[in-house]
């Protein structure tokens, strides 16, 4: 039976068991006079019943899932020939996974023997019947789920506690799967981050003043001595990410306070989505934009007053960047503005304040959380924004404190660097670990620092 | 039984009929503070006040009474414009303060507002220090320049209000961290601060208990001596302890007006008598 089939079945007998509890626990309320006699709502039962039924053979056929491969394996590397299983251990996987391949039609790397024809064969068999009895295994599981459920269950049986317990451990999964897969990623770079570390000095690339991840493939080639200073790269991804927080941030947040306080409802309700769009704009699309018209204007402009600005410059990515992410910030702003409550406006407009006045000195203050948690997530967006800075901004890595010239991003390089043909254990690929490493570490100080700074001066109001 | 008879003509008044809406009673009184005329307030195009006209005294405290819903708390807020914040509100009339007219376009509502200042049903302090909730309207007036000034302010506010020996040794700490007692006596604080010359307070003990109440109560007693105050209460209890005239408001309308003891023993309307008894609303 198919793992498909067998979990469309399980489905079923799970929808059946919950009719069955419910009929059960309705039969008897009948007989005790009414529903009103149960410990819980009927439903409770059947939901119950059906959870028995399901979750207990689920976990099986999980189990299953997750064993099945080595158990075969191992039974069929038992059967091999005696000369097979003496191989050393790489050859032996070698040959274990062409016999893999031949199972499932695949292709094999080598010559196909007799031998292992027969392994093959024997190793299909070996999971005809490892499937056989799962179903069976599931099956059996999901039955006597269900009717032991349903021989327990009584007028006090407290049906709905039990299933409170099962949702509540659901949430408890559900809450804790993006902690796991935070670190889950960062156990992953960190590996790879290490590799590249045990071949460039930690200080030589958190310190180094110069940027050029080429590897020599020949002994003899020329210019790629490979020097792996990261420090232009972080300095060209804060200076755009600068650039871009300083159109967002003030323009965002008076844009925020224009329509939360003096815009009318009808124009809010039609600028405030109209504003969002500009978030739903594709990055590529603001890629063009800025190197086709933005740059062009800037070293036009810039030649019209006699400063010579490169034809992929900072600025242009920067103030691009900073457009895009307006609506991050003004948005939340104007979301956690609007929630400040009337009473707060009253109050300061009771004692005489103006409007500004109350903006400045009370809204402001009271949204303070909210419009730091919007510039942070604007910060994130632009520190990892990369195809603006690839179109507008360049490749190469600068070390350079000037707008008007090219520079690089982290994300950028760490791009560059893995994209085409790369072998994965050169400095140049594990490099872009690194890389990710350090903007992941730097990413999460930033967050720490605002969550402080967000404690210390948030002003609680109910 | 003859008695009985002999005690209800003597008490026999008589009263207006429940149809009658113009207002019964005086509504002037000698030097007001402020004068309202024929005054109209629509939401949109419904009208939620018709017609009411009322002098408000010198250091008097004025209680509006009245079922809910009646516009006794929409008008009190035309009196400082604060109606100005909700778009759809119209004011039609004329409210003089000191004999100028608020609703003329030559009026600036900030210093109208430090001088009609106002306390409102929940307790709103800023969430800000203790201290910079009083400090705050007279920082951002100019009242106060230096920072002894803004300290003689802020205690003198606050004594006023009663509050002093609770929170002076802990002026830094967040207002919104009182209890909700002192959060309101803070924010009558708050009001005196800026040296208005009229209070408006919109239910201010409703969401106090009986001992809070009674100490904001004691509060509107002295406020009286230097404030004018319009207090909007559902108590009927504490209409007659704190004010001298009542204003009775009845589904927008202004039923009756007269000095609370006469309001409260013999009122000439039916629906205030209605009302006073407990038989309305």
């Amino acid at each position: 039976m198919s793992p498909f089939l067998l979990l469309l079945l399980l489905l079923a007998l799970s929808v059946a068991g919950y009719f069955i509890g419910q009929y059960k626990a309705l039969d008897l309320a009948k007989k005790a006079g009414g529903t009103i006699h149960l410990h819980s709502r009927p439903v409770y039962y059947g939901v119950l019943t059906a959870l028995w039924c399901c979750l207990p053979a689920f976990f099986m056929f999980l189990l299953w899932l997750g064993f099945e491969q080595s158990i075969i394996t191992s039974l069929m590397i038992a059967d091999l020939p005696a000369e097979a299983r003496s191989l050393p251990p790489e050859r032996l996987n070698v040959l274990v996974n062409d016999i893999r391949s031949l199972a499932n039609g695949n292709i094999v790397s080598g010559e196909v023997t007799r031998q292992m024809k027969d392994a093959a064969a024997h190793y299909v068999s070996l999971q005809d019947i490892g499937k056989m009895i799962t179903s069976i295994i599931v099956l059996f599981a999901a039955t006597a789920g269900m009717l032991m459920v349903h021989r327990t269950i009584k007028p006090e049986l407290r049906a709905r506690n039990h299933v409170e317990k099962v949702v509540m451990g659901a949430l408890v999964v559900c809450s804790t799967i993006a902690i796991f897969t935070t670190i889950g990623i960062v156990l992953s770079i960190l590996y790879e981050a290490v590799r590249f570390f045990r071949q460039v000095p930690v200080t030589d690339f958190l310190f180094g003043l110069e940027w050029s991840p080429q590897m020599a493939i020949r002994e003899d080639q020329v210019g790629s001595s490979g020097a792996f200073g990261a420090v232009p790269v972080f300095v060209g991804t804060v200076l755009i990410s600068a650039i871009a927080m300083l159109v967002a941030a003030p323009i965002g947040l008076m844009s925020a306070i224009f329509l939360s306080e003096y815009a009318d409802k009808r124009l809010r309700a039609i600028a405030k989505p109209l504003l969002e769009i500009l978030a739903g704009v594709p990055t590529v699309v603001y890629g063009f934009f800025a190197a086709l018209v933005v740059a062009p204007m800037i070293r036009n402009g810039g030649a019209q007053i006699g400063i010579d600005v490169s034809s992929e410059s900072a600025l242009a990515a920067g103030l691009v960047m900073g457009v895009m992410i307006i609506p991050f910030v003004s948005s939340l702003s104007d979301d956690v503005i609007n929630a400040v409550p009337q009473s707060l406006r009253d109050g300061a407009y009771s004692v005489g304040a103006t409007r500004s006045e109350t903006i400045k000195h009370v809204l402001v203050p009271a949204a303070l959380p909210g419009i730091v948690g919007g510039l942070l997530l604007a910060v994130s967006r632009a520190i990892g924004e990369t195809m603006i800075v690839v179109m507008a901004a360049g490749l190469s890595a600068n070390l350079t404190a000037n707008p008007l010239q090219a520079v690089t991003t982290v994300t950028v390089q760490i791009v560059t660097l893995l994209v085409g043909d790369q072998e994965f254990d050169s400095p140049k690929t594990l490099a872009a670990f690194a890389l990710g490493l350090v903007l992941f570490i730097g990413t999460l100080f930033l967050n720490i620092v605002a969550l402080t700074v967000v404690r210390k001066y948030r002003e609680r109001y109910e | 039984m003859p008695e009985v008879l002999k005690e209800n003509t003597l008490e026999k008044r008589i009263l207006a009929p429940r149809e009658s809406r113009k207002t019964i009673g005086n509504i002037t009184v000698p030097k007001p503070r402020m004068v309202c005329r024929n005054v109209d307030v629509y939401y949109g195009d419904k009208q939620a006040i018709r017609d009411v006209s009322i002098d408000i005294g010198r250091n008097e405290v004025l209680a509006m009474i009245g079922p809910s819903g009646c516009g006794k708390s929409t008008f009190l807020r035309c009196l400082n414009r604060m109606n100005d914040t909700i778009d759809s509100c119209r004011v039609a009339g004329e409210i003089l303060f000191d004999g100028k007219n608020i609703y003329d376009p030559s009026v600036d509502v900030v210093p109208l507002r430090a001088q009609i200042g106002m306390v409102f049903q929940k307790p709103n302090p800023f969430p800000k220090s203790i201290y910079e909730n009083i400090a705050w309207a007279p920082k951002i007036h100019g009242i106060v320049e230096s920072k002894s000034d803004a300290d003689e302010i802020v205690e003198s506010s606050l004594q006023k209000a009663g509050l002093w020996e609770e929170v002076k040794d802990r002026l830094d700490q967040p207002g919104t961290g009182l209890s909700g007692g002192q959060q309101q006596r803070l924010c009558i604080a708050r009001a005196i601060a800026v040296s208005p010359e009229v209070i408006l307070m919109d239910e201010p003990c409703s969401a106090l208990d009986p001992i809070a109440t009674a100490k904001i109560e004691d509060l509107i007693e002295e406020l009286r001596a230097q404030y004018t105050i319009a207090i909007v209460t559902h108590s009927m209890q504490q209409a007659s302890r704190v004010s001298q005239r009542t204003a009775f408001f009845h589904l927008g309308d202004l039923i009756e007006v007269g000095t609370t003891e006469t309001i409260f023993t013999k009122p000439s309307h039916q629906l205030t008598e209605d009302y006073i008894t407990g038989r309305y609303g």
